[in-house]
């Protein structure tokens, strides 16, 4: 896995609710522990990363939000100004597109438009020259991705508007981001699953479109929030053969046990089917039962990580 | 419980982040009102292969199934497909074949009509509207797309009509090169910009687009009138999905004020996964009956569960608080996972609680 954090880029998606962001600041902070500058970039209006960190966000300007870790919520419409300044090269004429009725109804209608925007500025943030929003470089960008349909939709948009445009310079910019993402030696991507029949499926459906769509492979699959196996097979029995029998004040506590050992049995089954049908690695990541996760736990992720990657 | 919220409801719309458990519940709603003897139908986006299976459902279709449940009423079932639907559409309102080919023909279409975001919002839309035209149905109920925005589908109709009436797609549609004689100068210098920053030839494929889509400009615009008309209809229910997690309950909170401010129906909230404890356990009887190692191990297993439960108990208690006590039902984290009739039966039973006036009990079989 250090080949992962070795590319430029890594997209981090998956189904909604499985903890790509959790996941996406673990590997930043892993990156950043390894000295490496590394950016975190939320889309779609998302901004969650600084308060795991404690910190409020920042929206589209690109903040320190812990040493040699940096994050930002790119906003399309802020994307979609800065990209016509650079390509216009003058803010006037900029501004004018900007502000006009026709071309504002015409991007707001033009599906797709805030995808290529969004997936455009995820590219400069990977480049070692930047383009639009700021000079500073880095060493890595992590982009915290839609969930998995949407996160195909946004690594295609580029694609999709280089063959819409044939010639000219959208044609251009939006094959040469096309060419970056597809570039294996790049570009990354970690599909976070969650031990459990749907999100196993989309992670299995989501490696299939990637290879059929864009000709890309999952780098890994990480399966975040795995319960722990703390009852050996002989106490597993026993509990079993106690269940009911106790007395009423410890009745909670076994059935909280026996509970646990049913989610886990269930969590095996799906982390092995997953395991036989994926083509990347999988690897594990431990259930937290901290009430609201922060900083401390970000912290510990990223050591299982560092460990297992 | 929700058969309340639902009286006299032909629609209900069951909206939230994802990951929820969005699917399952509208699933489960429509099989406790089908064993309450009303003819039911759930359209879902792609649930999981084996609830759809359970569901009887083909692998994809814009087609109702009928799921083969034993209850008083009917329950019916779709898959949406958005490119499907939008095709149909194109089809409907199209004056004749020559529109009809060149849209679905246009390459812009092509490339974007099943990419397009807020498409599949505006589908889902647009099939809730034509089922409950027909009347086939004496509810029906939708799973909303796993958006991030999961406010998209309100706006969709009435975003497309905005588009229809604007200047962008007059300015597509008028005679002549590009309707530059339309606007005048100021525009000519708008479209040499727009021409500098994208290439013409995005330009011209655009405005054929708009052009051959022209025709039918009318015709969308009142449809997608009718959907937001249904939408906000006091036969519409919406119900919102969370997870008691905090992340959960700022989107639910979030969404519904987004709702308020729409004036759309709301019913109330459904809360999955919700952890249950009760008070502490007795130590020494533990110890007693498993023996100290064991003993200690199904402790701290129990406090776990206990702080994960006081962890819901209190996200929930504030997301009541910030609704103004709009009713909610909650459903435990079951340690199995719904993907069967039987699953959907036991997450009836919290959806559909047997009340003291002895309502009957969900699917018996």
């Amino acid at each position: 896995m250090a080949k992962l954090l070795d590319k430029r880029l890594v997209v981090v998606t998956g189904k909604g609710g499985v903890g790509k962001t959790t996941v996406a600041a673990a590997l930043g902070l892993l990156a950043a522990r390894a000295g490496k500058r590394t950016i975190v970039a939320e889309v779609s209006e998302q901004e969650h990363l600084p308060a795991l960190f404690g910190r409020s966000g920042a929206g589209h300007r690109e903040v320190e939000i812990s040493p040699g870790l940096y994050g930002l919520s790119i906003d399309p419409a802020r994307a979609k100004e800065e990209w016509l300044r650079h390509q216009l090269r003058s803010s006037t004429l900029a501004g004018m597109l900007g502000n006009s009725r026709i071309f504002q109804y015409l991007t707001a209608a033009a599906p797709g438009v805030d995808e290529l925007v969004t997936i455009g500025r995820i590219w400069d943030l990977a480049q070692l020259e930047r383009h639009v929003g700021g000079t500073r470089t880095y060493d890595l960008a992590i982009v915290d991705a839609p969930a998995t349909g949407h996160g195909v939709a946004l690594l295609r948009a580029p694609r999709t508007y280089a063959a819409i445009a044939r010639v000219g310079p959208i044609a251009r910019q939006a094959g040469r981001i096309h060419e970056f993402i597809a570039d294996h030696a790049r570009t990354g991507v970690v599909a976070v699953a969650l031990p459990e029949e749907m999100p196993v499926n989309e992670t299995i459906d989501l490696g299939e479109r990637l290879r059929a769509e864009m000709g890309m492979a999952l780098d890994a699959i990480l399966v975040n929030a795995v319960y722990p196996e703390r009852f050996d097979t002989a106490e597993a029995k026993r509990l079993a053969a106690v269940n009911g029998r106790g007395p009423a004040a410890v009745r909670p506590a076994l059935e909280s046990a026996l509970s646990e050992l049913r989610r886990v049995r269930g969590q095996r089954a799906e982390v092995a089917r997953l395991r036989r049908a994926a083509d990347a690695p999988v690897r594990t990541l431990p259930f937290l039962f901290e009430p609201e996760l922060g900083a401390a736990e970000v912290d510990r992720l990223s050591r299982e990580l560092e460990r297992r990657l | 419980m929700i058969a309340d919220w639902l009286e006299r409801k032909e629609v209900v719309v069951c909206a939230g982040a994802g990951g929820v458990g969005k699917t399952t519940t509208a699933a489960a709603i429509a099989l406790g009102m089908a064993a309450r003897g009303r003819k039911v139908a759930v359209l879902t986006i792609d649930p999981a292969k084996r609830l759809a299976n359970a569901l009887g459902l083909p692998e994809l279709g814009n087609e109702e199934a009928r799921v083969a449940a034993d209850v008083d009423g009917e329950l019916w079932a779709m898959m949406l497909d958005a490119k499907r639907t939008f095709d149909e559409l194109i089809e409907w309102h199209a004056p004749d074949a020559a529109t009809r080919d060149a849209v679905l023909g246009n390459r812009i279409y092509r490339e974007l009509s099943s990419a397009v975001a807020g498409s599949q919002e505006y589908m889902a839309m647009e099939k809730l509207h034509e089922l409950h035209q027909e009347g086939r149905y004496d509810l029906l109920v939708l799973d909303t797309p796993p958006t991030r925005h999961a406010l998209d589908f309100i706006d969709a109709p009435k975003q497309l009509a905005a588009f229809i009436d604007s200047r962008a797609l007059q300015f597509f549609t008028a005679p002549g090169r590009l309707g530059l004689k339309v606007f005048g100068r100021g525009t000519g210098v708008v479209f040499s910009v727009m021409k500098r920053a994208t290439g013409i030839d995005l330009l011209q494929d655009l405005s054929d687009f708009f052009r051959s889509f022209g025709g039918m400009t009318e015709g969308f615009r009142d449809r997608a009138e009718r959907v937001n008309a249904l939408l906000g209809d006091s036969r519409t229910a919406f119900v919102l999905v969370t997870s008691p997690r905090r992340d959960s309950i700022e989107e639910a909170a979030f969404f519904w004020h987004r709702l308020r401010e729409a004036d759309l129906p709301f019913a109330g909230v459904v809360a999955n996964r919700v952890n249950r404890a009760d008070g502490p356990a007795d130590r020494a009887e533990l110890e007693r009956l498993l023996g100290e190692p064991l003993a200690r191990k199904v402790l701290r297993t129990y406090e776990d569960d206990r702080r994960l439960a006081e962890r819901d108990r209190r996200n929930l208690t504030e997301l009541r608080r910030r609704l103004g006590r709009k009713p909610m039902l909650e459903v435990p984290n079951l340690d199995h996972e719904v993907h069967d009739l039987g699953g959907l039966r036991e997450m009836c039973a919290y959806l559909f609680p047997v009340s003291r006036a002895g309502a009957p009990q969900t699917g018996a079989e």
